[in-house]
């Protein structure tokens, strides 16, 4: 079914792609744009800014989201901000330079062609969303403010306080919701897909059930737009919103998408450390900080007790300062965080079980003053008291990294359609532009980039051959679909076990975390591969599902997803095992300089490996891999060095 | 630490819901509300009843999911911040909590603790915008807004639609959500040119929501969890004075 992975990425020189691509592509006139039904699944800033989109253009949306309203999409919870090569700040910035160190943030493991235009429209992302009233943080004299972020030496990242996601997301749900007001788009909130429905080929509808009657619903469209996040939440904690799921992308891989990268999965270094087996979430403390903050531990085990006050300088490991002179406390999270690891594993740990490091800002505060400090991060810093109990403008912050982002997501080419024509996937559900780690303040950046400024110009080059095919729901691809989802809601509900579904979930993250999580190897991949199973089975044997699937049901919504989870981390653990390298936030130790530092190699692994589902009666037939090979014009491969 | 809860119960919209009580034992002083409540959950699904139905996603206070009383106070004693953001610490070893949805005529009850807010969502898309076509906008620095403009523009914006306002106000109002909308627009020079139309219109919508006025009683600023400040209700009634005049004046 799948003949070689064509990324589609089109010719001449890097810098003319995406114009050329544009002033090439097929367009739908005004007057026949209504006459397409797009469902867009996801209303974060992907799925919500795609959908304003395609309804201003004209085109009849149907936007699905399984939060009660779409601004309470997780993409609110991003802090820090979201980059843009403005070079406002006069300090050497450009558009090719974005692309580099996305590119080689990414461990040159991502898409030239992809990058390159994500580079290109993240200027005009801060022009549209000044436009709609994102009231970012400006100078005196008027002026947008920057900052700066990890893996980059210059200062270009956007910010709203910390709570940037919040004010694009707001700023993207207004032009949604003035849409909505208009007619064109139609919004189903707490409206969960649960199928794909692929006809001839071509993803040409969904399957849903409405969270709260049960009501199980077909929906035929003309295309199909998944903008449904990342699977975080398959390690149990991580910064991810609860509801946060693979489900989405993993029923599409079941019907044919392929599902590319899907070992990538982005530690983030600051997080509030895990303190309990009750926990439900784990939260982040913005990259930003480390503008300000200095990360340190103590030189001595012994010293790890004591109060971080009573320690002297002269006994304070700045390991990272130490180690990355010139990127510092700003080197990348897939860096900073095994950084972070090694220390604690050394025993150099501080707080509750070892597993913490300090995120100090005695520096700064001496420098600039409390008052500055709490202008910058002041909420941060209320969070973490609320959280913690400690106030860190006296001791420092303790941190520790944490599951955040998935860089893997469904296979898409350049157009951002999946290999299933018809299927396009959007925001952080793709895995295009971020390669084996993603670099702070970029996932804003790409989820916007694609639904603003790429899926519009890409969208109607498929739709135009398109006219007039949309089927009807009763055809009998949807009957089937739909009789799937009601038979796996009922399975799930018949199971009536003496296990919850929590005490599973919090299992399979465990063994994830230990195996698949900041350091992966041979041996503990094998046993991760041989335990998931027993677990999969585990739970369709003993997990409790109460209720019944005609009524608003929480644990049954939750059930679908964790059983999700547990097929899906098997097919993390497979590419982890495949990927028989160290790249980005895949540290296979198996492969490593002497330094410690993830070890490449690029004549066997500078692909992107996408796996084709083939088949799950209980046990998984091992899925068939695609290798697109990535080829770099512009760049040379280095060792990626932030020293 | 122990606590007696009381919790409300509610099957449906339809049906009568009542307080029930359930003893949570042995909670971890560190464990938010939210995951009391899951504790409790947990171990009431192994009893073979079933848990208790609350609305949560970010668990951080930002995306304004949580939607409790606690004690009659909306998200709680410990203000400012979201149920998710109240841990137990916060209360007394072997105190009772009652934990009940936002009671707001106009957020119907799903089911227990949820509730049904899109009447927030409907006074939004009356006019809580800013008609800016992806594609059309001016380059970015070319409008300069003076930092005081931007950084009060950002406080009002800082709302996260929870309606914890309108469940503390006596008279149900949602004014401080609608104000710190109209507030956060208003205050952008992009915000000017659909200004006294989007008051005018959100307003229309609040009243068409069934959502009563504002008398100063300032429940509504004492919990929000964002710390929108009261004055911007100020703020609102100038600017729909100003629309209301000006449209009466043929403008």
């Amino acid at each position: 079914m799948i003949g070689t992975l064509d990324p589609k990425v089109p010719g001449g020189p890097l810098d003319r792609k995406w114009t050329s691509h544009k002033d090439h592509a097929r367009l739908v006139s005004p007057n026949n744009r209504r006459k397409f039904e797009i469902i867009i699944v996801g209303s974060g800033l992907a799925g919500g800014s795609a959908a304003a989109t395609l309804g201003e253009l004209g085109y009849r949306v149907k936007c699905f989201c399984y939060q009660d309203s779409p601004r309470r999409a997780h993409s609110i919870a991003a802090q820090g901000g979201i980059n843009a090569a403005k070079n406002y700040q006069n300090d050497g910035d450009s558009v090719y330079r974005l692309f580099y160190d996305t590119i080689k943030g990414g461990d040159f493991r991502s898409r030239e062609g992809n990058v390159y235009r994500l580079a290109e429209v993240s200027g005009n992302i801060i022009d549209q969303c000044v436009a709609q009233g994102v009231p970012f943080a400006r100078e005196y004299g008027g002026l947008l403010a920057n900052r700066s972020f990890g893996g980059a030496q210059v200062s270009r990242t956007f910010y709203a306080r910390g709570q940037t996601g919040q004010q694009l997301l707001l700023g993207c749900y207004s032009a949604l919701c003035r849409q909505i007001a208009a007619g064109t788009v139609q919004m189903f909130p707490q409206t969960e897909m649960l199928d794909v429905v692929i006809l001839d080929g071509h993803a040409k509808g969904i399957v849903t059930r409405n969270l709260r009657t049960g009501q199980i619903d077909k929906v035929a469209g003309d295309a199909v737009i998944l903008a449904t996040g990342g699977y975080g939440n398959a390690f149990y904690l991580s910064t991810n919103a609860r509801g946060c799921n693979v489900t989405a992308t993993y029923r599409a891989y079941k019907k044919g998408a392929l599902f590319a990268n899907p070992c990538f999965t982005q530690i983030h270094p600051t997080c509030i450390p895990h303190s309990g087996d009750y926990q439900s979430k784990l939260t982040l403390m913005s990259e930003s900080l480390r503008n300000d903050g200095r990360v340190w531990v103590p030189k001595r085990k012994e010293d790890c007790t004591k109060s971080p006050n009573e320690i002297p300088e002269r006994d304070r490991d700045y390991y990272l300062e130490r180690k990355y002179p010139a990127f510092g406390n700003l080197s990348p999270r897939d860096i900073s965080s095994r950084a972070a690891k090694e220390v604690c594993d050394e025993g150099r740990g501080v707080g509750p079980g070892g597993r913490g490091v300090y995120l100090d800002f005695a520096d700064a505060i001496r420098r600039l003053g409390e008052q500055t400090i709490a202008e910058r991060y002041g909420n941060l810093f209320e969070v973490y008291e609320k959280i913690t109990g400690e106030n860190a403008y006296k001791v420092p912050m303790r941190i520790y990294p944490a599951v955040h982002y998935t860089m893997g997501g469904l296979w898409v080419d350049y157009n951002l359609m999946s290999n299933i024509p018809g299927l396009f996937v959007i925001g952080e559900a793709n895995f295009s532009d971020h390669g084996a780690n993603r670099l702070g303040a970029s996932a804003l950046m790409q989820g916007l980039a694609d639904g603003y400024f790429v899926l519009p110009y890409t969208l109607p080059s498929y739709l135009a051959g398109q006219g007039g095919r949309r089927p009807s729901a009763d055809a009998a691809e949807f009957k089937d679909a739909e009789n799937n989802v009601r038979a796996k809601i009922q399975k799930l509900l018949n199971v009536n076990g003496n296990l919850s579904l929590d005490s599973i979930h919090r299992e399979l993250g465990t063994l994830l975390w230990d195996k698949c999580g900041m350091a992966r190897n041979k041996v503990g991949l094998e046993e991760a591969l041989g335990k998931i199973p027993q677990l999969r089975e585990k739970f369709w044997r003993e997990v409790r599902v109460p209720g019944d699937g005609e009524d608003f049901n929480q644990s049954l919504e939750r059930a679908g997803r964790v059983a999700d989870f547990l097929e899906f981390a098997e097919l993390m653990c497979i590419d982890a095992l495949t990927r028989d390298e160290s790249c980005g936030a895949h540290f296979r130790e198996e492969h490593q300089t002497p330094e410690g530092e993830a070890l490449r190699d690029d004549d066997n692994f500078a692909a992107v490996f996408a796996w084709e589902f083939q088949g799950c009666n209980g046990t998984i037939t091992p899925p068939k891999l695609h290798r697109e090979p990535l080829h770099f014009e512009t760049v040379h491969l280095t060792q990626r060095s932030y020293k | 630490m122990n606590f007696n809860l009381k919790v409300w119960r509610q099957k449906d919209r339809q049906s009568l819901g009542t307080l029930v009580d359930y003893a949570a034992l042995d909670i971890p002083p560190q464990a938010s509300l939210l995951e009391m409540l899951d504790i409790v959950n947990e171990r009431l699904l192994l009893k073979g009843e079933e848990p208790v139905a609350f609305d949560s996603d970010c668990r951080e206070g930002i995306c304004g999911t949580c939607s409790l009383t606690v004690n009659g106070e909306a998200h709680g004693p410990d203000h400012p911040g979201a149920a998710c953001e109240l841990y137990m610490r916060k209360f007394r070893e072997g105190q009772t909590i009652v934990i009940e949805p936002f009671r707001v005529k106009s957020f119907p009850i799903i089911k227990d603790l949820v509730v049904d807010r899109s009447a927030l969502d409907r006074i939004v898309q009356a006019g809580g915008f800013i008609s800016a076509r992806a594609g059309s906008a001016p380059e970015a620095n070319s409008v300069p807004v003076p930092k005081t403009d931007a950084d009060v523009s950002m406080e009002a914006a800082a709302c996260i639609g929870c309606g914890a306002c309108a469940a503390a106000c006596p008279n149900a109002s949602a004014m401080l959500f609608t104000a710190a909308k109209v507030s956060h627009l208003a205050l952008l020079p992009q915000g000017k040119p659909e200004r006294a139309k989007r008051v005018i219109g959100m307003v229309q919508a609040m009243d068409a929501e069934g959502f009563g006025n504002c008398t100063n009683t300032y429940e509504c600023e004492a919990v929000c969890p964002a710390e929108i400040s009261a004055s911007f209700i100020a703020k609102l009634n100038r600017e729909y004075s100003r629309a209301s005049l000006k449209r009466s004046a043929g403008e």
